[in-house]
């Protein structure tokens, strides 16, 4: 009898939330990637955590919808988003032109570097530019000499990337010649194979790098060289939704904008990342 | 070893076919690389991680310790299908070890075996697709990254598939032909001219 019981009130719970759904209006199905830690992740028990975790569910509230968060692998996330698995993505998925021709993006709600990290003990932890900025956009010359004075110590070396990102992109157009790049499902795939010694440095975005520095078993690994921004690594992290999805598009626009203005977003950078990446201008 | 009748070796192969062939070749592959990976001292004091460090050897050692898995079980399938007369006869005409097996046991058992290693053959060659996993671009790989950089899933994953059904169709062509070659006895015999000759003498 129990059994029932719960049964029942499990479908009448259920009835509930879906009755509320449609009295707001819809629900908003939101992809995220569920590996890419401390942007989304699946936690201990499961259950999807993060930055985007808590914004997505912040930035619902705002715009008074019922959402739904859901993790689906990388490699297949804009395709499926345009096959309607879903109506948006927020995986750290940065602005690029290449991206804009199949979805549209909202405004940036996040910003931040990109750059190598290896071993404390390699010879690349001396690449040049440490704790310096590199935009692409703003001053490409500066960036290019840090990419050439980085060309002498790279050359020959074994870079990890995780595959489809901003990041393999920005290995494939100004490092290609210079270094061999091995892609990865995941970005947590490559930083157990730097630490295996199978790569020489891997690239990725500082912010998850950072969370990987902070576990023990990754203790020996280090930030090297500067960070980077703009160019191929796109412009800023943005929601991404289907073309022609204007409502969507509006209701996320604003909510983002009112979640900057009220420091909503620099609170959750600072609880996520340790620093502030609310996006810049 | 399952059919040598010594208890130990018995046990380890069942063992071995057991693992190999209880768990997801996934797990495996993701076991030997990124697990084993862990265990870099160990494996350079041993002298072993030249090999273990390339994605392509462990994809190829993964592969082939499952798939030795599965055809072990279906070359023992094929042995224990052979007719006890037939090697009962081979003995009345004198023949013993390796002779008999040679000549008798062996082209029965592989005879009977082979559509079934066929089968795991072309298995074998749809799992190669794992290997993206663990960084080794084979065709599943590359799809998927051609796929990234245009966004058309489902123009590429067609040219994937046909690429595979070539491979296969290949594969199944040779499988026949080794079959139609090892069972004559299932072909017509040629047709025979009667002897004509013989009346008129």
């Amino acid at each position: 009898m129990k059994l029932f019981k719960a049964i029942g009130l499990g479908l009448l719970a259920s009835a509930f939330a879906i009755g509320g759904a449609m009295a707001q209006g819809k629900t908003v199905k939101i992809a995220t990637e569920g590996a890419y830690a401390p942007w989304n992740f699946t936690g201990a028990g499961g259950k999807l955590e993060g930055f985007e975790i808590d914004l997505a569910n912040d930035l619902c509230a705002r715009m008074k919808v019922k959402c739904e968060i859901v993790s689906q692998d990388w490699d297949g996330i804009i395709p499926a988003l345009n096959a309607k698995k879903y109506d948006a993505i927020m995986a750290g998925m940065n602005i690029t032109d290449k991206r804009l021709e199949v979805i549209d993006f909202t405004r940036p709600y996040a910003s931040g570097l990109h750059g190598f990290a290896t071993m404390k003990d390699s010879p690349l932890a001396k690449l040049a530019g440490l704790g310096q900025r590199a935009n692409l956009d703003k001053d490409p010359a500066g960036a290019q000499k840090i990419l050439d004075d980085w060309k002498t110590l790279l050359k020959g070396k074994t870079v990890g990337v995780q595959g489809s990102t901003v990041n393999s992109q920005f290995l494939e157009k100004h490092l290609k010649d210079v270094i061999t790049i091995r892609e990865y499902k995941t970005t947590e795939q490559h930083d157990l194979d730097l630490a295996a010694g199978r790569v020489d440095a891997i690239f990725a975005a500082h912010s998850s790098m950072k969370a990987t520095l902070d576990q023990p078993e990754f203790k020996n690994m280090a930030i090297a060289g500067a960070g980077f921004s703009g160019g191929v690594l796109g412009r800023g992290v943005a929601v991404g939704l289907r073309k022609g999805d204007a409502e969507l598009k509006g209701q996320f626009d604003a909510a983002i904008q009112d979640a900057i203005k009220d420091g909503t977003i620099q609170k959750l950078t600072e609880k996520w990342f340790k620093v502030d990446m609310s996006p810049q201008s | 070893m399952r059919m040598s009748g010594i208890r130990v070796l018995d046990a380890f192969a069942q063992a071995y076919v057991f693992v190999f062939r209880g768990s997801p070749l996934l797990v495996q592959i993701f076991l030997i690389y990124y697990g084993l990976g862990q265990f870099r001292p160990t494996l350079q004091e041993w002298g072993l991680w030249g090999f273990f460090r390339e994605p392509y050897w462990c994809a190829v050692l993964a592969l082939t310790l499952n798939t030795a898995a599965y055809a072990s079980e279906i070359i023992r399938g094929g042995l224990q299908a052979v007719p006890h007369q037939q090697v009962e006869a081979a003995r009345a005409c004198g023949m013993s070890g390796f002779l008999l097996f040679r000549r008798i046991v062996f082209p029965i058992a592989v005879r009977q075996a082979l559509p079934a290693y066929g089968s795991e053959l072309i298995l074998m060659v749809k799992a190669t697709s794992l290997a993206s996993i663990i960084t080794m671009m084979e065709v599943t790989g590359i799809a998927a990254k051609l796929i990234s950089q245009t966004f058309r899933a489902v123009e590429v994953f067609v040219v994937a598939g046909v690429i595979y059904l070539i491979l296969n169709f290949t594969i199944t062509r040779i499988i026949m032909a080794i079959e139609w070659w090892l069972s004559p006895h299932l072909r017509h015999p040629p047709a025979v001219k009667p002897a004509l000759d013989a009346v008129h003498v």
